[in-house]
């Protein structure tokens, strides 16, 4: 395996252009989705989705009579153990060697398993053609030594792209750098290998609560609790045949 | 708090009623199968047909469910190109597709009256396979990011055992009522109601389910009801509430798993 390669969202200097968004729909080939006005301030987006693989939150706050924005491009987090690799049952999710998670659309059956195994809802399942979509962290760039698509569209840098070591050590830096100029709700959110998906290759400086972005704030990847799950479900068929076979003793 | 209101974690993108349906149906199937070995043994020969007739029907309709949910048919095949044991889908898919083989070859044997002796090895290995069948479920429901299934990993597979043993017991009361279906029906119900009670005490979720609620009634009426299992309509009745009680179980559940996204 090459170096692990991440992401590092910087929320803190997002302007909300979206160019990420169209970047990645233009390099990825990915279809467009209806024209919506949501109601949600600047966010026509909504959400990641089988047709969204960058999304950008726009969170407009009153803070002191005077209105914050809040502006985060979303994307998959290439999660160190990810729910949706573990869960699909053909084998086209897959981990490569930049240490990415990448669905092979020709494999995919549409199942829709890694849907709902997702913590964080990322993938989804295309309408159209049935099939499973989220973003590659543009695996056919990065293996011809390119940076994704929508880092390299970024103009404010809010998008890093490079080995996730540096990246993180660099985020560490940012946020001594934003505490001191006085930006005491600068955090980090999806660094640490500690957390319940053991790390994300895709991690955020946030300036507020994760939830207010709609992230989790303590995503848990299930199967963790796989082994405890068959347990239970063994013990459980254990039962089924105790008492199939109690209901034949006695009298007939 | 949160993005707009909007929930995090997807709603599963699966077909209703195909995935629920495939739920009771594999349960059914499995626990009629187990049913099946057990009066061969034990010599109660007039409950083995049935039995397997509903296994087989049970497990085939289940297959067909699934794979109106995927779509196409290879696509279900797909699944078997790979054995992973990370993916619950997988390893269900590793004892769906032989169960429902074995129990179909056990069934068309019995009524062709021809290759009974394989008919019934395949009846005993659909038979030691059925208890898996019964259970398999709960964990794929369990493994997913969904909160009311995956808190109620612990008592999930304890409610679909209990539920698959009824429902079972509920198909051979239609069939021929016996003293082994009422004990069964008797064992279900007790495993089925305490198990969702306890997952109930767990996950407050499923406290307001309407559907569970009429699974409990339904459970109860079935296990009151066989025991007049001399009356025929009152066995028939019985074996109609059990099978009601499945369904509602398995609906009630997955019902409840896909509206704690938005809770
Ligand atoms: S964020 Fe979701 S889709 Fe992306 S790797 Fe993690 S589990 Fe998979
Ligand atoms: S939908 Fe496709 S990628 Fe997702 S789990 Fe199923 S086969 Fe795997």
């Amino acid at each position: 395996m090459t170096e692990r390669m991440g992401f590092f969202t910087d929320t803190s200097v997002c302007i909300g252009c979206k160019a990420c968004e169209v970047a990645c729909k233009t390099w990825n080939d990915v279809p467009a989705d209806d024209l919506d006005l949501l109601g949600m301030s600047y966010d026509n987006t909504g959400s990641l989705n089988a047709n969204n693989w960058r999304h950008v939150a726009f969170i407009e706050q009153t803070v002191e009579d005077n209105t914050r924005w809040l502006m985060s491009s979303d994307v998959c987090k290439h999660c160190t153990e990810a729910g949706c690799l573990d869960v699909c049952p053909t084998g086209s999710l897959f981990r490569t060697e930049f240490d990415t998670v990448v669905v092979q659309a020709d494999i995919c059956n549409g199942c829709g398993y890694c849907v709902p195994a997702c913590p964080f809802g990322v993938i989804d399942r295309r309408e159209d053609d049935g099939r499973a979509w989220k973003c590659t962290m543009c695996y056919d760039r990065i293996g011809d030594g390119l940076m994704p698509a929508c880092a390299t569209a970024c103009p404010t840098e809010s998008i890093q792209y490079g080995p996730l070591d540096e990246l993180r050590a660099r985020a560490d830096e940012r946020v001594r750098e934003l505490h001191a100029r006085g930006q005491a709700d600068a955090r980090l959110y999806g660094h640490s290998p500690e957390d319940g998906v053991g790390g994300a290759g895709a991690f955020f400086l946030l300036l507020d609560e994760p939830e207010v972005y709609g992230l989790p704030s303590n995503p848990v990847v299930t199967t963790r609790d796989l082994p405890a799950m068959w347990k239970r479900a063994g013990l459980a068929a254990v039962a089924v045949a105790a008492g199939v076979a109690a209901s034949f003793l006695g009298r007939r | 708090m949160g993005y707009y209101g909007k929930p995090i974690v997807k709603e599963p993108v699966w077909k209703v009623p195909d995935v629920p349906g495939y739920l009771f149906l594999g349960g059914m199937a499995g626990a009629s199968a187990s049913m099946a070995l057990a009066a061969q043994l034990s010599g109660r020969h007039e409950l083995v047909r049935p039995a397997r007739i509903a296994a087989a029907v049970g497990s085939l309709a289940s297959v067909g469910a699934l794979v109106h949910d995927l779509g196409r048919p290879e696509r279900f095949l797909n699944m078997l190109r790979v054995f992973k044991v990370t993916s619950p889908l997988s390893v269900g898919s590793w004892i769906l597709a032989p169960f429902s083989g074995l129990t179909a070859l056990s069934a068309t044997t019995d009524f062709s009256g021809r290759f009974r002796g394989i008919g019934t090895l395949a009846g005993a290995a659909a038979g030691v396979l059925g208890p898996a069948m019964c259970t398999y479920t709960s964990v794929l429901l369990a493994d997913t990011a969904i909160p009311a299934w995956h808190n109620a990993y612990p008592e999930l597979p304890f409610v679909f055992a209990g539920s698959a043993m009824t429902s079972a017991a509920g198909a051979s009361l239609l069939a021929s009522p016996s003293r082994p279906a009422v004990r069964l029906g008797l064992l279900g119900s007790a495993l089925e109601l305490t198990s969702t009670a306890a997952m109930e005490r767990r996950v407050e979720n499923y406290r307001s389910s309407k559907l569970l609620t009429a699974a409990k009634a339904l459970t109860v009426a079935g296990a009151g009801l066989s025991l007049l299992r001399r009356n025929r309509p009152a066995a028939v009745l019985a074996g109609v509430s059990y099978l009601a009680a499945g369904v509602c179980t398995r609906f009630g559940v997955y019902r409840t798993g896909v509206a704690s996204v938005t809770s």
